[in-house]
């Protein structure tokens, strides 16, 4: 366990594969940097793997301080011992006071191992991150400049704040694209610090027999506009409706879990907790009730439609433009009226 | 060859079905208004044990650490085809998080006794955190494959296992034992079998047969009570239908590290979801209510 450091570093883990960086570290980096900033300690970000120098420019420029590089032939390959006694390692060495990882499925894998190593406190899937004071009314003692770690809980219905006020370093992990990724700034500095791995062969204790990856289908996070389909759609013929909706705009097709589970669209076009998250400039919600796992992966956008039959429909409470309809009489008329302007 | 799976489950409050009355004016949850279910996933980590056991032999054990009424998932877990379920109950482990749970949970598989695999669902529907299944692999030392979304291969002392990695998928290799968290895509659990339930709902918890013989005859002294505990669990023990009965200090938990006060992370504060509706334009579903919203989004620069 680790004596907490009120002068440590925040830290952001830059998830990488095969060279590659993941959104989330880019996006985390800049909560980061607001975090680190009001409490006066620099950012910093923890990149593992092999000949992965190049990428430590990139992190800088998004916002760290210092890049702790460890390149290693054996780091190749994320698994999750290996990963999980190098980051164990540099916690202790270096004693930072937050540490914030995407909640990938390789941040999911290894925070949790992280976090029981080192003895520490996690909170997964945040979707909001702030410095604030804890009052332990019991000991009668009040903590100041804590991480507040929010997040929805209990099914979606509440949002829970949670603290951790001495088992340091306070982890975290937030999902992708709930932080919006600031641009980078090219004209900053940073240091970049090597850290031996100090990991044996006999540390990688599996094996990776095969590997697929799909490229994914579409972007949603890039569209500006998506029209996304849900159970009232009704079928997959259907969803015509709701391409033909999308082309006019010259926008992505979405949908909710519902949707997708019903064979409706594909899961790259989920949108939601368990699919993707997104913030366009417009955001047309057909025949989606608006259930909190689905809000949750689009209230951010800056003007949403929604179209339904059921005036109570949750969806409702956070639109703009609300018609209660039938999606099939209503989205040919928007059509119509799309194509009339342009 | 015959593997000794250890599968942890937990009861939850049903999520899905929250409404209105679920929680209290105050902001906490009304628990007695939501039935309590065996958590979704932890069915699926079931399945995968009893796969297992099908396929290779060896034996099923289950464990849940909560309240006594948690007794009611260890029983559908008899009924489904475990061979013997652990409750790990005390007042003390109250208000743990995750890592207090996964160290009271990893002292409890340390003591049941050897084990080869130990299997978890991936997350609860109540906490959502995906976090105990690692922890508790960090604990027991073990390594750990977390999203298994199909049935796993074993030979002997090697394990084959396909993860689930968001946008594929990839099949790792490693060593017994290790611990593995599983996802609803990894098999349809199968239902709990009418003989066993016939044959198991008279399964029982010392502390449940304590209630029971408390409620049939209240006045009676106390150790004549203990001593009737004791005579109905040896005779449920002998059917093998006693769920067995751990606390802290059976496991040897360390208690600095359990319950709120052992837990690193706290609750600060809980607000519930209001949403408050009054924000939107309401647009007749005709060609002119439509063509004016279509008008004012293209004013404004939305589309277009």
């Amino acid at each position: 366990m680790i004596e907490p450091n009120p002068k440590g570093e925040v830290w952001v883990f830059a998830e990488q594969e095969d060279g590659q960086l993941s959104d989330v570290p880019l996006e985390l980096m800049g909560r980061a940097r607001v975090l680190a900033d009001q409490l006066g300690v620099p950012v910093g970000s923890l990149l593992l793997g092999s000949d992965v120098a190049p990428l430590a420019d990139r992190l800088v420029s998004h916002g760290a301080d210092r890049v702790y590089l460890v390149d290693d032939p054996l780091l190749a390959q994320y698994q999750t011992n290996s990963y999980a006694k190098v980051v164990c390692d540099l916690i202790h060495k270096h004693r930072p006071q937050m540490l914030l990882y995407g909640a990938t499925p390789m941040g999911r894998d290894l925070a949790p191992r992280c976090a029981s190593a080192c003895r520490c406190g996690l909170t997964a899937d945040c979707t909001d991150l702030e410095i604030g004071s804890h009052e332990d009314r019991a000991a009668k003692k009040t903590h100041e400049n804590l991480l507040m770690q929010i997040r929805p809980a209990f099914g979606g219905n509440i949002i829970a704040t949670i603290v951790n006020v001495r088992r340091w370093p306070q982890m975290a992990t937030v999902r992708e694209g709930v932080m919006p990724m600031e641009p980078p700034d090219a004209a900053r500095s940073g240091e970049v610090i090597r850290e031996p791995a100090g990991v044996e062969p006999t540390d990688l204790v599996m094996k990776l027999i095969e590997q697929h990856r799909r490229p994914k289908r579409v972007n949603l996070k890039a569209a500006r506009i998506i029209v996304a389909g849900g159970a009232g759609v009704g079928s997959r013929d259907n969803f015509r409706l709701i391409q033909d909706l999308a082309n006019a705009l010259g926008g992505a097709v979405g949908g909710s879990r519902a949707a997708v589970d019903g064979g409706y669209i594909g899961h790259d076009h989920q949108v939601g907790q368990t699919g993707t998250t997104v913030r366009p400039a417009l955001y047309i919600a057909c025949g989606i009730s608006g259930a909190v796992q689905h809000r949750a992966g689009m209230d951010q956008s800056a003007k949403i439609i929604a179209v339904n039959t059921d005036p109570d429909a949750p969806i409702f409470q956070i639109a703009h433009y609300g018609i209660v309809g039938d999606l099939n009489v209503v989205l040919p008329k928007m059509i119509k009226a799309v194509k009339a302007r342009s | 060859m015959g593997y000794r799976c250890v599968v942890l489950v937990k009861q939850v409050p049903d999520t899905k079905k929250v409404t209105g009355k679920a929680m209290n004016d105050d902001g906490t949850v009304n628990r007695a208004a939501l039935p309590a279910i065996f958590n979704p996933e932890d069915l699926n980590a079931l399945e995968s044990a009893l796969r297992i056991r099908e396929r290779y032999g060896g034996t099923v054990t289950v464990i849940t650490m909560g309240a006594p009424a948690a007794c009611d998932v260890l029983r559908d877990a008899l009924y489904r085809g475990a061979d013997r379920v652990i409750l790990m109950t005390d007042r003390r482990a109250a208000g743990s998080d995750t890592l207090a749970t996964s160290h009271i949970l990893s002292c409890a598989v340390k003591h049941q006794g050897e084990f080869d695999l130990v299997i978890c669902g991936r997350q609860a529907i109540d906490g959502d955190t995906a976090q105990v299944g690692p922890q508790c692999a960090e604990k027991l030392g073990i390594p750990q494959i977390t999203y298994v979304e199909a049935d796993v291969e074993l030979n002997d002392r090697t394990i084959r296992a396909r993860r689930g990695v968001g946008n594929g998928w990839e099949t790792l290799e490693g060593p017994l034992p290790v611990l593995l968290t599983v996802t609803a895509e990894a098999n349809v659990p199968r239902p709990p079998a009418a003989r066993r339930i016939m044959r198991c709902k008279r399964a029982r918890a010392p502390i449940e047969m304590r209630r029971e013989i408390d409620e049939a005859d209240p006045d009676a002294p106390d150790d004549q009570k203990q001593a009737a505990v004791e005579k109905r669990c040896e005779e449920l023990k002998a059917n093998g239908l006693l769920i067995e009965q751990v606390g802290l200090d059976d496991v040897s938990a360390d208690l600095d590290w359990v319950g709120l006060r052992g837990s690193p992370t706290w609750v600060n504060r809980i607000q519930t979801i209001v949403l408050t509706g009054s924000g939107y334009k309401s647009v007749e579903p005709t060609d002119e209510g439509v063509a004016a919203m279509v008008h004012e989004l293209i004013e404004d620069h939305t589309i277009g």
